[in-house]
């Protein structure tokens, strides 16, 4: 294995940036392409959400906070599944870049997933009266932001880098198959004993330029996430390589930049 | 069928007659039951009404983490003393010895809360009636939460602070069974029938006990490597 890493060959091949030596300098130079892509599109989704669209008929003002709670959201959960994609992966073929990956999503997700829940707590007070109710989707997120929680302490806790990737993806693969079995147990005690509760449900009809404006942000957040991903990928990769010849030369050519 | 049950059958008779030897340990389990359980009174005041309307909630959180705090000791000893290394590089298959170790965890800290939960149901004046479907209820669940566990104890097995992080990993994964068993008695209660939250425990217990072991398998392979 280490050989290989060594001599990495120049096949055409995509499985070759598997190798994290090949995958550091691409993830350096797509980065900052993805980062300037969420600016941009960050700009063009807050300048159609807060000065375009028009105000809500029923929530006024207010409303305007889905442009980063609904991208928040959605990002918090499309991070899960593609963190225990990575970890199964990583299962299966054994490639570290894999588990590296996993590793560098979660805090993302993390992150996302408590901007969608303070978001939520401060359109829910003007909108409901209260920064909380025990709503299926509110319970669900928190408990997800739970297992995010999890899934980082874990790895940080095991010293051994190849213990921590696999007992990592093993509980981002339990987590995964239970997300959905949380989110409909919660959803049913939910309707058990709250009756009819606060619906979450948005006007029917949307303007168009408001369904626009929050598309927008949800680009804007996949690329964010891509570029601090890659960003973090490259830290990893960097700590656990440290010991390589090539790792030794790339931070000498960046210490000759400064 | 006896060959395939032999190994099952001698990790079982081991890990009970070693619980049995210990069973101070088990009792401590058992004890924390039921003092956490008896906090609640002096917690939210003793009216019987609000008393009747938590009870259900109240005995479930309590078996939950009666569970949890009992879950560092199932493979704990066994990695200490390496009896876990030669489990793992015996010819049997893993899956089967780690059934029968999760069964005897169960049937040595699970049981004896199903066995005293009615009691104690009793000091919060619940129904005579719902008490068959809070043990029915805590019967299905708890094997559930000893299974989830098992993944949990296996992945933090050796880890500096180990108790708070299992219980970081494993309790969002025990909120369905909460919402089903404490769901079981408190539909019973309200008259609606408990039947639809025994059985999605049941079928919970079944889906349990046939992934949860695979994935205590490859955690406990990993945490030896």
């Amino acid at each position: 294995m280490i050989k290989d890493m060594d001599k990495p060959e120049r096949s055409k091949s995509l499985l070759r940036f598997a190798a994290p030596q090949m995958f550091y300098p691409l993830a350096g130079r797509l980065a900052p392409w993805f980062a300037a892509a969420a600016v941009i599109f960050v700009g063009i989704g807050i300048w159609l959400g807060f000065f375009v669209a028009p105000t809500d008929a029923q929530q006024g003002e207010v409303y305007r906070v889905i442009y980063i709670h609904v991208a928040a959201a959605w990002m918090s959960m499309f991070v899960y599944l593609l963190m225990a994609f990575w970890s199964a992966v990583g299962l299966v073929m054994n490639t570290r870049l894999s588990f590296i990956m996993a590793q560098a999503l979660a805090p993302t997700g993390a992150m996302f997933c408590f901007v969608a829940l303070w978001t939520g707590a401060l359109w829910g007070k003007p909108t409901w009266g209260a920064y909380w109710v025990w709503d299926a989707r509110l319970t669900s997120q928190l408990l997800l932001l739970f297992l995010y929680l999890g899934f980082m302490a874990l790895t940080r806790a095991i010293e051994d880098p190849r213990r921590a990737d696999k007992a990592g993806a093993i509980i981002a693969l339990v987590g995964a198959i239970n997300v959905p079995i949380i989110y409909f147990s919660v959803k049913w005690w939910n309707t058990l004993h709250q009756g009819a509760s606060v619906s979450l449900n948005k006007a029917p009809s949307m303007a168009t330029t408001m369904l626009v404006g929050m598309l927008v942000m949800a680009i804007a957040a996949w690329a964010y996430t891509i570029a601090i991903t890659l960003w973090r990928v490259r830290s990893l990769i960097l700590e656990r390589e440290r010991h390589t010849e090539w790792v030794a030369a790339e931070l000498n050519a960046l210490e000759g930049k400064v | 069928m006896s060959r395939a049950l032999g190994p099952f059958a001698a990790v079982l008779d081991r890990d009970l007659l070693l619980a049995w030897r210990g069973r101070a340990d088990v009792l401590v389990t058992l004890a924390f039951f039921v003092v956490v359980v008896c906090l609640f009174p002096f917690g939210v005041g003793a009216e019987p009404n609000q008393l009747r309307a938590i009870a259900p909630g109240v005995l479930w959180v309590a078996a939950l983490l009666s569970t949890l705090l009992s879950l560092h000791r199932l493979f704990a000893q066994d990695h200490v003393d390496g009896t876990l290394e030669q489990l793992l590089l015996s010819p049997e298959p893993t899956v089967l010895w780690v059934v029968a170790k999760i069964s005897a965890h169960w049937i040595a800290t699970g049981l004896p809360l199903v066995v005293a939960a009615p009691a104690l149901a009793l000091l919060f004046d619940v129904e005579q009636s719902a008490l068959g479907v809070l043990v029915l209820s805590l019967a299905l669940g708890t094997p559930i939460l000893a299974l989830l566990g098992a993944v949990g104890a296996a992945l933090t097995l050796g880890l500096r602070g180990g108790g708070m992080l299992l219980a970081l990993l494993v309790l969002p994964l025990f909120v369905p069974v909460l919402i089903f068993g404490a769901g079981a008695v408190d539909a019973h209660l309200s008259g609606s029938g408990a039947q639809a939250h025994l059985l999605l425990l049941g079928g919970g217990l079944l889906g349990a006990l046939a992934l949860a072991p695979l994935a205590c398998a490859a955690a406990l392979r990993i945490a030896v490597e």
